[in-house]
């Protein structure tokens, strides 16, 4: 059969976001930062090979399946925000009039709360335009990729019986139970959860982050991996922390909807990466020869 | 000048002179008799569960004795640590169940320890005259009393404080709670067949009206009386904060879910004292409802939601036919879900194909 991909939500911006107010920006010509940004301290992570739990839900013969574990192979160094973006460098966007105000807990030195996909999105573009750099929420992968052994990815069930769906459905609820993590929604200062050995911050503690990754639902062929079939929705994307969850893109806060069953996260943020592919340098490039023609 | 304390206690007290009056001529009515019934003593235990008790009764009547201790405490009812200034009977909100067969006597006694800041009473629905006991029972920090009802009507009962002048404020404090009058033989059917629980689960249900400062944000508060001028402002706006179960948001969900197996029959009774709700269990029903929570009423059957009157407690008796993880909530899905009204039941078992199955997976759209 051959794989089928189908794009749902055009509700989604795409985050390709070229951005558009580059006015006298060229090729390798610095622009002098706007002396109100804070430049964000990063880490840059060397290309490298990991196994990915990838992301969305997984059938198989028409009951749900474990994700399929792949090699992953990230092949340009990944330069991060070693910290989530913070409270009061959003508060900047805000003031600049490009992002909206946060539904954040707190004031002060804290990471940014409260915020949605689409809040992320317009805080990129806005630091992009600021800094006179490519900034960009990381795909699922490269989260993964930069969290190493503070990445757990989807709360699986530990059991699946294919004639009795409720088992799966106890088995995750248990799991989650068996974690016994407290809710723990106040926001505290960057650092307070340490770096990881890649020497990134305060990965998995009490802000999940949003990615640029959409939710996919796949169904597998029999051997558990060759993709049958595929929908994408990207009006859901991809967050990460503690564990990897799904939210609608204009969603601030992952704890409405009590009613569902599961371990809802305590904050939404996010952090961006600097984007130095080819074709962001590239498209750098066109934009300083358009701009200059 | 009188402090908050010394006026609210200064309104219990005259309160409590007014009950005097007629005080006298009850106490004189109890029949010689009744003294001479078997006692049986009880440890009440914290909702959502319920002390032992027979279902059907052997024996004739007797009196059956509870204590109830009220605590004054601060008690966090959401999981962002809002506090509020909780009046209680004996620790939880809600208050503890107490069980009793119809012609059984259930005799409390209330302790109102010195440490608390507020007098306090007890009204019991399921009680006859003097305020159903609240004109009876009013005690000031350091005193106690005890009272003796005969429980004369079968069926699930609220009861809850009731000061004079600040009746809503106790209640929607925490002081509430539910009492079950069993019929002698046990509960019976809508064709009179008897019918029989495997477990009893006790749901009370509270709303909250916790103020907020400027930024809005919930305020804390130092004493009770220092918290009592701005929760009245927000319970006269009639639009509470949190509506709970079990007093907390997500005090029945995960490690505290209720459990059942399938198979398994299960009486769940849900009260509330001051405001209407709706209770649903999620892909079940209700296979015998007492909405009213009256045992002699025939039960509906195969209901879907149940109203529950603001100061009524219902009974709903339920066999569970499928595993899983049932919510349930309080079908105003806004209050289950942005108030805190769903409490969650994992059921263990064998999945019925027949009752329900997923003939066709998701996945995308045929085309032709
Ligand atoms: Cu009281």
């Amino acid at each position: 059969m051959k794989p089928t991909t189908t794009k749902l939500a055009g509700v989604a911006l795409v985050a390709l976001a070229i951005p558009t107010a580059l006015i006298g920006l060229s090729q390798g010509m610095q622009l002098p930062a706007d002396p109100r940004v804070r430049m964000a301290e990063t880490v840059r992570i060397e290309p490298g090979s990991f196994t990915h739990m990838q992301p969305g839900e997984f059938l198989q013969d028409s009951r749900p399946a474990a994700a399929p574990r792949v090699p992953v192979r990230i092949r340009r160094p990944l330069e991060i925000m070693k910290y989530q973006v913070r409270l009061d460098d959003y508060a900047r966007c805000v003031a600049a009039g490009a992002c909206k105000p946060a539904d954040a807990r707190e004031a002060g030195e804290v990471p940014v709360t409260g915020v949605s996909y689409r809040d992320a999105l317009a805080y990129a573009k806005w630091y992009s335009e600021a800094t006179g750099e490519d900034w960009r929420l990381p795909t699922d992968e490269e989260w993964a990729f930069a969290a190493g052994s503070r990445f757990r990815g989807d709360i699986e069930p530990l059991e699946v019986d294919t004639a009795n769906p409720a088992r799966g459905w106890l088995s995750s609820y248990r799991r989650e139970v068996d974690l016994a993590r407290k809710p723990d929604p106040q926001p505290k200062p960057a650092g307070s959860f340490g770096v990881n050995e890649k020497g990134v911050a305060d990965l998995a503690g009490n802000i999940w982050e949003w990615t640029s990754s959409c939710y996919m639902r796949v169904t597998l062929g029999p051997d558990g991996k060759a993709i049958e079939s595929a929908i994408e929705n990207c009006g859901v994307r991809v967050v990460q922390g503690f564990h990897r969850t799904y939210m609608s893109n204009f969603i601030r806060d992952g704890k409405s909807g009590g009613c569902a069953v599961g371990l809802p996260p305590d904050n939404l943020g996010f952090r961006l990466v600097r984007d130095n592919s080819l074709g962001m340098r590239m498209a750098r490039w066109f934009r300083g020869g358009w701009i200059a023609s | 000048m009188l402090t908050r304390r010394e006026a609210l206690i200064g309104a219990a007290w005259a309160a409590a002179a007014a009950a005097a009056i007629p005080a006298t001529p009850v106490m004189a009515e109890v029949k010689a008799d009744v003294g001479a019934l078997p006692r049986q003593k009880v440890s009440l235990v914290a909702p959502p569960f319920v002390h032992d008790h027979e279902q059907v009764a052997t024996g004739g009547p007797k009196i059956v004795e509870f204590t109830m201790k009220i605590e004054e405490k601060p008690v966090v009812i959401d999981d962002e640590g809002t506090a509020l200034r909780g009046m209680t009977f004996n620790g939880s909100i809600p208050g503890p169940m107490m069980v009793v067969h119809e012609g059984d006597y259930l005799e409390l006694t209330l302790v109102n320890p010195e440490t608390n800041e507020m007098p306090h009473n007890i009204d019991f629905h399921a009680a006859t005259g003097a305020l159903g006991g609240g004109a009876l029972t009013h005690i000031n920090p350091g005193e106690q009393v005890t009272l003796r009802f005969k429980a004369t009507r079968s069926g699930t009962f609220v009861y809850h404080c009731a000061p004079e002048g600040m009746i809503p404020w106790h209640v929607v404090s925490g002081m509430s709670g539910t009492v079950m009058v069993l019929p002698r033989g046990g509960l019976k059917n809508d064709k009179g067949e008897p019918v029989r629980y495997d477990r009893i689960y006790y749901v009370g249900e509270n709303e909250f009206y916790i103020p907020r400062d400027e930024a809005g944000n919930f305020k804390t508060y130092e004493s009770l009386g220092e918290s009592y001028d701005d929760t009245l402002a927000v319970m006269r706006g009639l639009v509470p904060t949190h509506v709970v179960f079990n007093g907390k948001v997500g005090a029945l969900t995960g490690e505290n879910a209720m459990k059942a197996k399938v198979g398994e029959t299960v009486l769940i009774v849900h009260s509330q004292a001051n405001r209407d709700t709706r209770p649903h269990l999620i892909g079940g029903h209700g296979d015998y409802v007492w909405e009213e929570g009256k045992f002699a009423n025939p039960p509906a059957k195969d209901l879907e939601t149940w109203f529950v009157r603001g100061g009524s407690a219902a009974a709903a008796l339920y066999t569970f036919l499928q595993p899983g993880v049932y919510a349930y909530v309080n079908h105003n899905l806004i209050e289950a879900a942005e108030l805190g009204a769903t409490a969650h039941f994992t059921v263990e078992g064998e999945w019925n194909d027949d009752l329900m199955t997923q003939v066709d997976a998701p996945r995308p759209i045929a085309t032709n």
